[in-house]
């Protein structure tokens, strides 16, 4: 068994318009911006994907990254916690002009609802949002004398996240605070690819700190010494 | 006379001050952050940050920011001794689960049962909630650090919130610039007052009754920068 794929080309090739994408990071803290730029670069050669929905924390950020895939015209719909982050411009933009839906949930329940798709678990109860606007509609019920708000799954058709060290089976680990939504996202997909700093062969990890074990991810790509999303909105870039 | 009111530094270190050694606490981003400068010598906090880390401390100095290491509200961290990495479900069975002895967070207003409106005032714009909602529930005690009123004078602490809700019920103390108010049994009970406003004053800029269980305190805080 080798998941390697040999290109960033290659490792989104068959994303297909339409699909439902969860996109690992928070803000520009372990955001696959590689994997992000090279689906832009197949948008701009192709028209493909187009009508993706777009599953992540916030809702991009100056230029690049998701900010630049909602620019170009890629991004249907976004399901975040925090689109109003300090260079949200792209987002907010369309937003406003009501070319781009949003889907609103509390960051715990968007991380909750990520982690029942990837562990089977259709629906919870989670006491966040109760009597609040953002629970209309939905079914409550009370349990010991507390109420609770009922969740459905969140499930993708594809994940693409960012991993620090890697190997040919797909197992993973993260840097710093990096790991964030990126090992929920990993079990929530049909189908995870993810990019890695360091790709290395079986029994490169120590078995004792895998944090995304392979048989979550799909697929993984080489990245040496990728680029970092904070650090490239700070310096102004533009992709 | 004693000041008018308190700056945001002194509210912050009143409510510095009640954080047991030993604690695990989330403070808001923004004003609640604050809290983290005033926390009194020889207290060990362990503070939680939802994306994922426990036990960090300041900001490093400029230059030496590595964004992979931030906090909820994006700002570059550094670790202390101890620190731990998790991911966001796991962050968030922290908060939910009971885990954390306190969350402090702002406040648009809050309601004598407890209510809290932090995240939105009316329905323009674009809105977020991050992690706010969740943060309300499951920690052990829930704070507010606020003014006592709006810019344009209007009482903070209310009957009942007119701004959409954050939580139901949740806040158990605030910290003002005026006034340390707890939320029991559906009612504000003030615990503590600056020594130069008198009650009269105080319930006189407080949208909701101010109930007293024995003579309130002198709210006394030293000056800061």
């Amino acid at each position: 068994m080798d998941k390697t794929i040999a290109s960033l080309k290659a490792a989104v090739a068959d994303i297909p318009d339409g699909s439902r994408l969860m996109i690992g990071g928070f803000g520009g803290s372990g955001a696959p911006i590689e994997l992000i730029h090279a689906l832009i670069d197949r948008y701009r050669e192709t028209g493909s994907p187009k009508d993706l929905t777009v599953i992540n924390n916030n809702a991009g950020n100056g230029s690049i990254g998701i900010a630049a895939m909602i620019k170009a015209g890629m991004v249907r719909k976004m399901i975040c916690s925090f689109p109003r982050s300090s260079n949200a411009e792209a987002f907010n933009e369309k937003y406003l002009a009501g070319e781009i839906e949003l889907e609103l949930v509390p960051q715990g329940t968007l991380a909750e609802r990520i982690r029942a798709a990837g562990a089977g678990i259709p629906a919870f109860y989670t006491p966040t949002s109760f009597g609040t606007e953002l629970a209309a509609g939905k079914p409550t019920e009370e349990f010991d004398g507390k109420m609770y708000v009922r969740e459905r799954w969140l499930r993708a058709d594809y994940a693409i996240i960012k991993a620090q060290l890697g190997d040919t089976l797909g197992n993973l680990t993260y840097r710093l605070a990096g790991r964030n939504f990126n090992p929920l996202m990993a079990m929530a997909a049909d189908r995870t690819v993810a990019q890695v700093g360091n790709l290395m062969d079986p029994g490169g990890i120590d078995p004792e700190i895998v944090v995304t074990p392979g048989i979550f991810v799909d697929g993984v790509v080489e990245v040496p010494e990728p680029q970092q999303e904070e650090a490239l909105v700070r310096a102004g870039v533009v992709y | 006379m004693a000041e008018s009111k308190l700056t945001n530094a002194q509210i912050a270190w009143r409510a510095a001050q009640d954080i047991e050694d030993g604690a695990y606490v989330n403070l808001g981003i923004g004003f609640p952050e604050m809290i983290a400068k005033f926390q009194p010598e020889g207290r060990d906090v362990i503070y939680h940050t939802e994306n994922g880390v426990l036990g960090f401390g300041g900001a490093p100095k400029e230059g030496e920011e590595d964004w992979d290491l931030i906090n909820a509200g994006k700002k570059a961290i550094t670790l202390k001794p101890g620190a731990s990495f998790f991911h966001h479900a796991d962050s968030f069975s922290m908060v939910r689960g009971g885990h954390l002895d306190l969350a402090v967070l702002g406040a648009y207003q809050v309601a004598q049962n407890g209510d809290l409106a932090n995240w939105r005032v009316g329905s323009k714009g674009v809105p977020a909630v991050g992690g706010a909602m969740d943060l309300v529930h499951g920690a052990k005690r829930v704070a507010v650090v606020t003014d006592h009123v709006t810019k344009d004078g209007k009482p903070k602490l209310v009957e009942a919130c007119t701004f959409p809700l954050t939580g139901v019920g949740c806040v158990t103390r605030v910290y003002t610039s005026l006034a340390v108010v707890d939320i029991v049994d559906g009612h504000f009970v003030l615990r503590e007052k600056l020594p130069g406003m008198s009650f009269d004053d105080l319930q006189a800029v407080t949208g909701a009754p101010l109930h007293l269980e024995g003579d309130p305190a002198d709210l006394i805080v030293p000056a800061l920068d």
